[in-house]
């Protein structure tokens, strides 16, 4: 390739993914002073987020005014099952509910208790009702208020623009590399800081509430710069997903259905959750069916309903409830609020699922039971990040939100991952602009780097092979669906390995028809090697772990082994191979260590 | 299972025309699961936008058999087998490729709306709100941007009046703002003069295509022509605020 043409934009701050943490961190910058860039896969406004359901989980205490950060922090540990960040996980504790607060200044209209403050709901793992929500519609919310403030400020956003490589001078960040998805033509972005806010990689898997665009470009774009994820392996099966007609198979249904009355049970009419609850939170669970109905209107004189159980939990039991031959008839379990709430509050509390299962699967949740079952649904570890500042290990790399890691150690509660995007999508745009100012001079781009990205962007046009990238990735999803799912053993782990270097054989093989102009075929081709790469990750460290915990369970060693929570395992990228390696958790304070051990 | 004749539109805007491609449909199947049938079996460079296949995200709009639809809701059930489908891009807004239209118009004009102002918080820092005062602006929130209403709307679709005219996606933004409890500005004069609401015949083709069932016309664009033929007085302007002017369509 003789001259690359490419257009070159330049920023101090090139926020990559316009979700709910990328939209935080861009405002964030801008507010710091810094010119921002905020690039985004598709159109604006549509990113993952939209799709969040139940809620934002902060310790406001409008609903019960015993709430605090600390018994947010501890839950967030005990759901994680410790092997969270503790630092991240009480600095989310502690900042949630002043973000909350600031999406309502930002216009965000959440539901409000009869004083008029916001309403907060309970969901799985959280021991006060502590969601603010909007109906089922809380990501829409929330996306929509970031976008309408973002627009507002000095943010440049470029949309449709996907980012293939990060730039590097020496050892630090300097910009990115990428393609206009609607014209095809290639642009530089230089950048002082760089905020990786890509999210999830739930499209490795064939069963997913995931949109298209969480193929982990985030993830490998930060290992490929040289940074190391953790906790690959507790990738988390959210329990309801809807299993039937096959078309929307893996689509969320919220555990708001739950955390508003509605119980799992079997095609016994069994509600199997009570015969199901961990040694771990026996001491704050209700036994028995009239406690856990109890619970609803008196948190005070009866333990939580087994139905909200922390979501590993709920979805290990549904798999052997419907492996055990007791599930409903198309593979799932029921979820009834039909029967146990009236209409009138079912839709007003629960539009979107009410809408969803009307419309695509024929089915009245006013009337008759839903039938769900468990979905990949996110990402709980992610890239090693600073806990106070999101830097990664490379300098001038910042990650924050769903591709972060440590947070959420083995299992994420539901809420969580909404603050999550504003507490710490906020701290990265403050520290990646904070790092910008400190790096001062020209930024100096290496032409070599840039040309062999542009030539590995365009070869899938000029390649010999006749590999089709939508088999490849549709084979991808259903060797990890079958040999990676929710419970894994180390024949099959080694099995996936295998599968996944024969298909990136066959990715080598990648040919597309047409031009560069809108060409989703060019794009499937390319996400396929962050899908392969991030696939093999998850795979390796989920090999790597034996023992169960969290979202990771593991049929050959199926307890919890005290060792074995010490550790992260981390995965890195040497000379273009997957590594693993243990490494200690930080560690806790004591007077946090306290707050853990205090009974309930 | 059933097989359908999909006549889906290929082109540039230098040219196109539609093409054919025969498809089975698996149970419980919309159209888009059928184009994306089509990418991986038959015509691997067939462009259309999409992203949560739920219904939730308003991408993936198109006009099937000339009806403004999201792709995603739209089940194959609904139609008989043996007549063809024909999925053309949205009309109104310039073509990028296949099914993809250059939407960017909206994101002009949503720049244009002036932001919340917010009033001073309660003496105790806190923002107080009724539900029963939240619910009207809440249902302007529900807006997922497909921009099915932009593309059915005359004003925007036979009247090239883009320049003057910020289409019924916007009104229902500034009617959300206009209604939301803590905002102090007045968009009166904006929506006349800008968003050119005058321009608006209420001919409610844009609350008839709504895939969230928005009331865009009975309880957005409706109290806001008749405000702005009020004029502007500050004593309404609070009562309304707090009491609400009209009774919302349910």
């Amino acid at each position: 390739m003789a001259t690359v043409e490419y257009e070159t934009h330049e920023h101090d701050v090139l926020v990559i993914g316009a979700g709910g943490a990328g939209l935080r961190a861009a405002i964030e910058a801008a507010d710091q002073g810094a010119s921002v860039g905020l690039v985004c896969k598709s159109l604006l406004g549509k990113a993952h987020t939209v799709m969040a359901e139940g809620g934002i989980a902060a310790a406001m205490g409008n609903v019960y005014p015993e709430d605090n950060w600390q018994v947010h922090f501890r839950d967030t540990m005990r759901g994680g099952k410790m092997l969270n960040n503790w630092r991240m996980a009480q600095l989310h504790a502690q900042e949630a509910p002043d973000r909350v607060l600031e999406l309502e200044r930002y216009g965000a209209l959440f539901d409000r208790t009869k004083d008029g403050l916001i309403l907060q709901r309970d969901f799985g793992g959280h021991r006060y009702a502590r969601l603010a929500h909007v109906g089922d519609r809380t990501g829409l919310e929330m996306i929509r208020t970031l976008q309408y403030h973002a627009i507002h400020q000095p943010i440049e956003v470029y949309m449709e623009c996907k980012i293939e490589r990060l730039l590097k001078d020496g050892d630090r960040v300097c910009g990115a590399f990428g393609y206009w998805r609607n014209t095809g033509k290639l642009v530089l972005f230089k950048a002082r800081a760089v905020v990786l806010a890509t999210g999830g990689i739930g499209k490795i898997w064939k069963i997913t509430s995931n949109s298209w665009e969480c193929t982990g470009d985030g993830v490998m774009l930060a290992l490929e710069a040289g940074a190391s994820l953790i906790d690959m392996e507790c990738q988390q099966f959210h329990p309801t997903g809807m299993v039937w007609p096959p078309s929307v198979r893996g689509i969320l249904v919220t555990e708001g259905v739950r955390g508003d009355g509605g119980t799992l049970k079997n095609n016994k009419g069994e509600r199997f959750m009570f015969n199901n609850i961990p040694e771990y939170f026996k001491a704050e669970t209700a036994d028995n069916e009239e406690e856990g109905d109890r619970w609803y209107t008196d948190k005070k004189n009866n333990r939580r309903t087994a139905d909200l159980l922390p979501r590993d939990e709920v979805a290990r039991a549904i798999n052997s409830e419907v492996k055990a031959g007791r599930g409903s008839p198309h593979g799932g379990v029921f979820l009834d609020i039909a029967s146990r709430r009236p209409a009138d509050y079912i839709r007003k509390r629960l539009p979107s699922m009410y809408h969803q299962f009307k419309e695509l699967a024929g089915v009245d949740i006013t009337k008759e039971p839903m039938e769900v079952g468990p979905t990949s649904h996110y990402m709980n570890g992610g890239i090693r990040v600073d806990a106070d500042t999101t830097a990664t290990a490379v300098p001038g790399l910042f990650a924050a939100g769903e591709v972060a890691g440590g947070l959420h150690g083995a299992n994420r509660l539901g809420g969580n991952s909404l603050s999550d995007l504003v507490v710490f999508g906020r701290r990265a745009g403050l520290h990646a602009a904070l790092h910008a100012k400190n790096v001062g001079g020209r930024l100096a781009v290496d032409s070599a780097q840039v040309e062999s990205i542009s030539r590995a962007i365009l070869e899938p046009f000029t390649r010999s092979g006749n590999e089709n990238p939508y088999s490849i990735q549709a084979d991808l999803q259903d060797t990890m669906q079958s040999l990676v799912g929710i419970v894994r053993v180390e024949g099959e782990l080694k099995d996936a390995l295998k599968k996944i270097g024969a298909l990136k054989e066959r990715a080598r093989r990648v040919r597309v028809e047409g031009g560069r102009t809108y060409n989703p075929a060019w794009h499937t081709a390319l996400d396929l090697t962050s899908l392969l790469t991030v696939a093999e990750g998850v795979t390796t460290a989920a090999l790597e772990r034996k023992e169960s915990r969290g979202g990771h369970t593991r049929n050959d060693y199926q307890k919890s082994d005290p060792e074995w929570g010490k550790v992260n395992v981390a995965v890195r990228l040497k000379d273009g191979t997957v590594q693993v390696s243990r490494e200690p958790l930080p560690q806790m304070p004591d007077e946090l260590k306290k707050l853990i051990e205090e009974k309930q | 299972m059933p097989t359908f004749t999909m006549r889906v539109f290929r082109g540039s805007p230098e040219g196109g025309g539609f093409k054919e491609y025969r498809v089975e449909a698996g149970e419980g199947m919309v159209v888009l699961d059928l184009i994306h049938r089509i990418q991986a079996t038959q015509a691997q460079d067939l462009a259309c936008r999409w992203n949560c296949k739920a219904g939730k995200c308003g991408s993936c709009s198109a006009e099937i058999n000339g009806k403004p639809r999201l792709m995603c809701m739209t089940r194959m059930d609904i139609f008989k087998e043996d007549e063809p489908i024909t999925v053309s891009p949205i009309r109104t807004f310039p073509l990028i490729r296949d099914l993809v239209t250059d939407v960017s118009y909206n994101y002009e004009k949503a720049k244009q709306v002036p932001p919340l102002r917010l009033r001073p918080a309660d003496p105790d820092g806190k923002y107080r709100m009724m539900q029963a005062d939240v619910d009207r602006a809440q249902e302007f929130h529900k807006c997922i941007e497909c921009f099915l209403c932009q593309d059915v709307c005359h004003v925007i679709r036979d009247h090239d009046l883009k320049k003057r005219f910020s289409g019924p996606r916007f009104f229902i933004k500034i009617a959300g703002l206009e209604m939301h409890p803590l905002d102090t500005r007045d968009r009166t004069e904006f929506a006349r003069e800008q968003a050119g609401v005058g321009l608006c015949n209420i001919t409610k083709c844009c609350t008839e295509v709504c895939p969230e069932h928005i009331h865009i016309t009975d309880n957005g664009i409706i109290p806001m022509k008749e405000r702005m033929a009020d004029g502007f007085d500050p004593i309404v302007w609070i009562v309304r605020k707090i009491r609400g002017h009209k009774k919302a369509a349910p």
